[in-house]
């Protein structure tokens, strides 16, 4: 049994594979990540694979400041990820909403969205922190690092969109998006 | 003895034992090949392995009781019948016991693709929908010259499979086994006609609503299909007979590598096609050498 559990904390250390996911990104981050798979960076090596699928993957790598119309898109493909996952936020958009803080199309930053575990920033940030960002990640996958506490950020009220919350989840300080409940519904829509 | 000996076949070489490490071991060397040839350096040795273990240990998500079954049991008959094929292989002279005819062995490699067509469709996705149609109209291509490549053999040879039986004239077997090497890339979703799985195309093909042990047993089925494949070839392509078995069993284990190095470096080095260049590529150009071979066979030259 104890074989077992330390097998598969290997195996979970030496296979994330990651789905991307943009979140109203400029673009930026998106060409900078794709870097890593190149000779230079060669992010396999790490067993890193990029998925084209969530159901494939254990981490979600988010980046951009999570406008209105993808925080639906993004809750979805969050349940749709099977456990145990992690989310990576890539790049300063959706660490800290960025230039667009305050914008009334953004509802970001990304921890009032979803429960990230592991903050990339920069503008964009280089290869090499990605990649730093991403073994963390599966560090956390496997157990050898704790996650980090998640506190959902305080609501906004302004920038709740009215039309795509439903009134369970109108109100983000009553809802953890880490509960099953929520994690489930979102994977069956 | 026999009984012994079956149990062997299936459970040790060339079944289950040997199926699944070489089945790992071929999808590394694709992935490495293909990394070094883009002069990145590429995944360790184990990491197929480490895959699987993974997905084996991630928590399905919830699915509707009919939907979760037919998910389940449709990869994991793809495993099964993949199994069964690489145990059949003609490596060590069958004593009985566990034997079958081509009929059979063709009967199980073609399983995969079909329960891989219906996992497709199965899984009510779009994309796995578009995926599964993609490899049903794939499997209408390219077996056309390899089912074409194999009667041609059987008749020269005769449909039995103890080891000695597969070998029939030279000039109809080479150009068969021409015909069957071009038709393994299509086989093995490889470039440049990885059109069903179509990676960041169309999501992941038919496996795209696939997650955790559903997942992994379609990764394992595919692996065992490199060992079932690149394994026919191999086993037809074994020189003389004579030899006694551990010779045999070294000469295909050389060759199974030497093909799969062959597959993976053209894989590296092309670029994917689209569907209706590929039904005519193989229609037209892949039914040459498999309609010369049949056409010799029958001369019975």
């Amino acid at each position: 049994m104890k074989l077992l559990r330390s097998l598969m904390r290997t195996a979970r250390r030496r296979s994330p594979w990651v789905f991307h996911a943009n979140a109203g990104s400029c673009n930026g981050c998106d060409i900078e990540f794709l870097t890593c798979l190149t000779p230079r960076y060669d992010m396999e090596q790490l067993g890193i694979r990029h998925e084209g699928s969530p159901r494939h993957a254990d981490i979600i790598l988010v980046s951009g400041p999570v406008t209105r119309t993808t925080c639906e898109a993004l809750q979805t493909v969050y349940g749709q990820v099977p456990d145990p996952k992690v989310v990576v936020a890539l790049g300063s958009c959706p660490t800290s909403c960025n230039v667009f803080a305050g914008s009334p199309t953004v509802v970001g930053p990304l921890d009032r969205v979803l429960p990230v575990d592991v903050y990339v920033p920069g503008c964009p940030p280089r290869p090499d922190a990605m990649i730093a960002g991403l073994a963390e990640a599966a560090a956390i996958l496997a157990g050898d690092k704790p996650r980090p506490e998640h506190q959902p950020g305080p609501a906004d009220p302004d920038t709740a969109d009215p039309d795509t919350a439903d009134p369970d989840t109108a109100d983000p300080d009553t809802i953890d998006p880490l509960t099953a409940e929520a994690a489930g519904e979102a994977g069956r829509r | 003895m026999t009984s012994v000996r079956a149990a062997v076949q299936l459970l040790v070489f060339p079944g289950l034992g040997y199926a699944v490490a070489a089945g790992f071991l071929m999808e590394w060397m694709q992935r490495k090949i293909n990394a070094r040839l883009q002069g990145r350096l590429g995944p360790p040795f184990y990491q197929p392995f480490f895959d699987v273990v993974k997905l084996l240990g991630k928590r399905p998500v919830e699915r509707p009781p009919l939907q979760g079954l037919m998910m389940t049991a449709l990869p994991a008959g793809a495993v099964v019948a993949t199994l069964g094929a690489v145990a059949l292989l003609p490596v060590v002279p069958s004593g009985g016991g566990f034997a079958g005819d081509l009929v059979l062995l063709v009967g199980l490699i073609e399983l995969g693709p079909l329960l891989l067509v219906l996992g497709g469709f199965a899984s009510r996705s779009l994309w796995g929908g578009l995926g599964a149609s993609r490899e049903a109209i794939m499997t209408a291509a390219y077996n056309l010259p390899f089912l074409t490549a194999l009667i041609a053999l059987a008749h020269s040879s005769g449909l039995s499979l103890n080891g000695a039986a597969l070998e029939g004239s030279w000039p109809v077997r080479v150009l068969a086994l021409l015909a069957i090497l071009i038709c393994l890339p299509a086989k093995l979703h490889l470039n440049p006609f990885s059109i069903a799985g179509a990676e960041q195309e169309i999501y992941a093909g038919a496996t795209t609503e696939y997650d955790g042990p559903r997942l992994a047993m379609w990764e394992l089925a595919h692996s065992l299909e490199w060992v079932a494949l690149v394994g026919l070839v191999a086993a037809l392509s074994l020189p003389v007979t004579g030899l006694g078995w551990p010779v045999r069993v070294l000469v295909f284990l050389g060759l199974s590598l030497l093909v799969v190095v062959l597959l993976s470096a053209t894989a590296a080095a092309t670029a994917r096609l689209k569907l209706a260049q590929t039904a005519r590529w193989f229609w037209l150009w892949a039914l040459v050498p498999a309609a010369s071979a049949l056409v010799l066979a029958y001369a019975g030259i």
